[in-house]
């Protein structure tokens, strides 16, 4: 008796697995498909090579002057950005002094790194200590003036220390006055509720420019005679106001998530309203918006090449002045690419890291 | 506290501050309090400081004679003009850099969302690649870069790019053949309104009829017929009252056409190409939102794809869709007041800039700049708000 076998299976077309089935399904799949792959790769081809060749093959990267530059016109002159390199930095900022501000970036990122270690516990001390005391820490590092420092003044400050530090000021200063703003617009008393709402609408409405040039132009007129700010400072309360008004749109949308048996339990308990608040409410409501608040951070970042307009001297304004200076006329394109650079890797790394929170952060009021 | 209020038989009042009620009229007075008072004290020091530099308030500056030019206005405009005409000649560029930024961003914003999902490996990476780049980079950085990096560049007009002998790009701007009207052509346009009309009722007819008869009528080739084919006709018949202008050099500079000028370029590039971005996103997770089974269950009733996608996908995507476009279309008119980066004289740069310092009336012109922009936006959001309302889903 012969005992039946079953033919072995036969592999699958070649068309169907592999390169080949790959490129079938994902770029050949019908004419009109074929016809957007080599359109496509016609695009690619048009912008690529040219663009390689002007930023890495040819381009001139040493030198101390424009001469290689000149010599070598097809090449991207990236000797401008060597030379100006520090300046874009630190702006005017004294060159023996860049020392200081070296050390408050490092000191940032030290204190940052055990937030994102698993295991350690005192997170929302060190938070709050990176919140609370470590802005004294670095303003004390800038401006100097105690302990022998040189004392520098705010009108040197320029380049991405400036930018870094308008927006970790805008967004520290307005984290606490968004919340108040939120749990004002939420609140039962008519009165808070309309006094958040118009401030809010107030500032979300208009531009961050008319902000700017009202803090610039205005805010003298409001003082009392004699006051006297400083450029930065009026930039940054302008930014404040206006940040703070989207800082709280982001936190009542967290507020607004927390299920309402949550806000009865705690009145059930009988915690007062800035108890429940504080321990029921908000910790749920805030690490439920992190993403959000990441996003208007990039938003806020991204923003802060306004102040060029009011006259500070902020990344992008100092690269603005380095190709307008007339040793270096003409090197725009670079300037403005090695700027954008910056910007993208700050605010693309940043929209990463609030897309992997939303996901972690994700599971949590999952049904 | 609690043994004590156990020794009453019935249960005593709370004290007068721990009343709710007392506690909210309370603060509530005192923020009041505080508001007005803060105002007052702005107010006060604004008064003393504006007598002391001798600057008069009210609006009677806007009656005043400008004195200077505008690069680009819609609205005949000379040195002689007020104060008050630089601000409608402000607020129309605005409108006018808007709205066509509004139209070109919506037009890449649904190409780019409709691209980056689609199943072409290669289409879908480009896509993400120009949101991914263009959404990072600030947006005033793009402005500056196309106007100081790529227009202002380019040759002056003798040596300016020809595109076929009507378009010239040069460093004073976009040469483009400028329609001419001749009279008859308002019959044209008549004629247009009337095709509208005529196939919105016959759209509305047909869907009427195809509800109670269940009968199906087509109507796209007819509406377009309808609507291209009536102002032709009349375009004929009125003797073809259209003709071009065309830019020519003459001397040192172009004549004739029209002309889009580099700043107007450089931000209407700058800004659809950021906001496109945006709005690829929202596209994109519109399209998402519309979960597979809505699909499935389309093709179930044996509808095809293309009437699954017009009946089924794009109306329920559009619910998600349109919220986060009007905000983006809000946000876009907001960011043309970057335009002062680059001297495009719009609401910003010409009235809260040049006008405010020229006259020194910042507590007005910022107050009117500022209104202009609320009352767009919270038009905006009136008009989501009623959206919102028409197109929530109805639960039973």
């Amino acid at each position: 008796m012969s005992v039946h076998t079953p033919a072995p299976d036969l592999p699958p077309p070649s068309t169907e697995v592999g390169v080949i089935g790959w490129l079938r399904q994902n770029l050949f799949s019908s004419w009109l498909n074929s016809f957007w792959t080599l359109l496509a790769i016609y695009i690619i081809y048009l912008t690529i090579p040219p663009l390689v060749s002007w930023a890495l093959l040819d381009a001139n990267w040493f030198g101390s002057d424009r001469t290689s530059c000149d010599a070598n016109p097809d090449g991207a002159c990236w000797v401008f950005i060597n030379v100006r390199f520090s300046q874009f930095m630190y702006g005017f900022y004294p060159a023996s002094e860049y020392w200081r501000i070296d050390l408050a970036g490092i000191l940032l990122v030290a204190m940052m790194v055990p937030l994102f270690l698993q295991r350690f516990r005192y997170k929302a001390w060190l938070a709050a200590a990176i919140l609370l005391v470590y802005p004294v820490i670095a303003f004390q590092l800038f401006s100097g003036g105690l302990f022998g420092l040189l004392p520098v003044e705010t009108t040197r400050w320029g380049g991405l220390m400036l930018t870094l530090v308008l927006s970790g000021v805008g967004i520290v200063a307005s984290l606490p006055i968004g919340i108040v703003l939120a749990l004002g617009r939420r609140s039962k008393m008519p009165i808070v509720r309309s006094v958040s709402v118009v401030f809010i609408e107030l500032w979300r409405g208009v531009p961050l420019i008319t902000v700017l040039f009202m803090a610039s132009v205005m805010l003298p007129l409001f003082l009392p005679e004699g006051t006297h700010f400083d450029k930065l400072l009026r930039a940054m309360i302008g930014i404040v106001l206006f940040q703070s008004a989207y800082m709280a749109e982001v936190v009542r949308g967290g507020l607004q998530a927390i299920p309402k048996g949550q806000f009865e339990a705690a009145e059930a308990l009988g915690l007062s309203y800035w108890k429940s608040m504080g321990l029921i409410i908000l910790p749920q409501a805030l690490k439920m918006v992190i993403p959000g608040i990441v996003n208007t951070f990039i938003a806020l970042f991204k923003d802060t090449t306004l102040v060029l307009i009011i006259g500070l001297f902020d990344l992008l304004a100092m690269i603005q002045a380095g190709f307008t200076d007339t040793k270096w006329l003409g090197f725009a394109i670079e300037g403005y690419v090695f700027a954008a650079l910056i910007y993208w890797i700050f605010c693309f790394s940043m929209s990463r890291y609030s897309q992997s929170l939303e996901k972690k952060l994700h599971t949590g009021h999952a049904r | 506290m609690a043994a004590k209020q156990q020794a009453h038989s019935a249960p005593s009042k709370a004290a007068l501050w721990r009343r709710p009620i007392f506690r909210s009229v309370l603060f509530q007075a005192l923020l009041i309090l505080g508001v007005i008072s803060f105002g007052y004290y702005l107010f006060n020091n604004t008064l003393q400081n504006l007598e002391q530099r001798g600057i008069s308030t009210g609006f009677g500056f806007l009656s005043q004679e400008a004195g200077f030019g505008v690069v680009m206005s819609l609205i005949p405009f000379s040195e002689v003009s007020s104060y008050w005409d630089t601000f409608i000649v402000g607020l129309l560029n605005t409108l006018l850099v808007s709205i066509l930024g509004i139209i070109f961003a919506t037009a890449i914003g649904f190409l780019m969302g409709v691209a980056r999902l689609s199943r072409n490996w290669l289409i879908a990476k480009l896509a993400a690649v120009y949101i991914e780049t263009f959404r990072n980079i600030p947006l005033l950085l793009q402005i500056m870069f196309w106007y100081f990096a790529v227009l202002q560049p380019l040759p002056g007009p003798r040596q300016s790019i020809n595109v076929t002998d009507m378009l010239f790009l040069n460093n004073r701007g976009l040469y483009l053949p400028a329609p001419v009207f001749e009279p008859g052509f308002g019959w044209v346009m008549a004629a247009l309104g009337a095709a509208i009309v005529i196939v919105v009722l016959m759209v509305r007819w047909m869907h009427r009829q195809q509800e109670e008869t269940g009968k199906i009528y087509h109507t796209v080739y007819a509406s377009l017929a309808i609507l291209i084919g009536l102002p032709l006709l009349m375009f004929l018949f009125a003797g073809s009252p259209l003709a071009w202008d065309f830019p020519a050099l003459k001397g040192f500079n172009f004549k004739g056409g029209m002309v889009m000028i580099p700043e107007l370029a450089a931000l209407l590039l700058a800004l659809s190409i950021y906001t496109g971005t945006f709005i690829a996103e929202a596209v994109r997770s519109g399209i998402l939102a519309v979960s597979h089974g809505q699909t499935e269950a389309a093709y179930a009733l044996g509808l095809r794809p293309g009437v699954t996608l017009r009946l089924v996908v794009i109306p329920q995507a559009m619910r998600v869709i349109i919220p986060q476009l009007t905000s983006q279309y809000l946000n876009l008119t907001k960011n043309s007041s970057l335009a002062t980066a680059v001297g495009y004289p719009d609401l910003v740069a010409v009235f809260a800039g040049t006008t405010l310092n020229q006259t020194g009336q910042a507590v007005e012109v910022i107050a009117m700049t500022m209104a202009v922009y609320l009352i767009i936006s919270l038009s905006i959001s009136m008009f989501m708000n009623w959206y919102n309302k028409r197109k929530q889903l109805v639960e039973r």
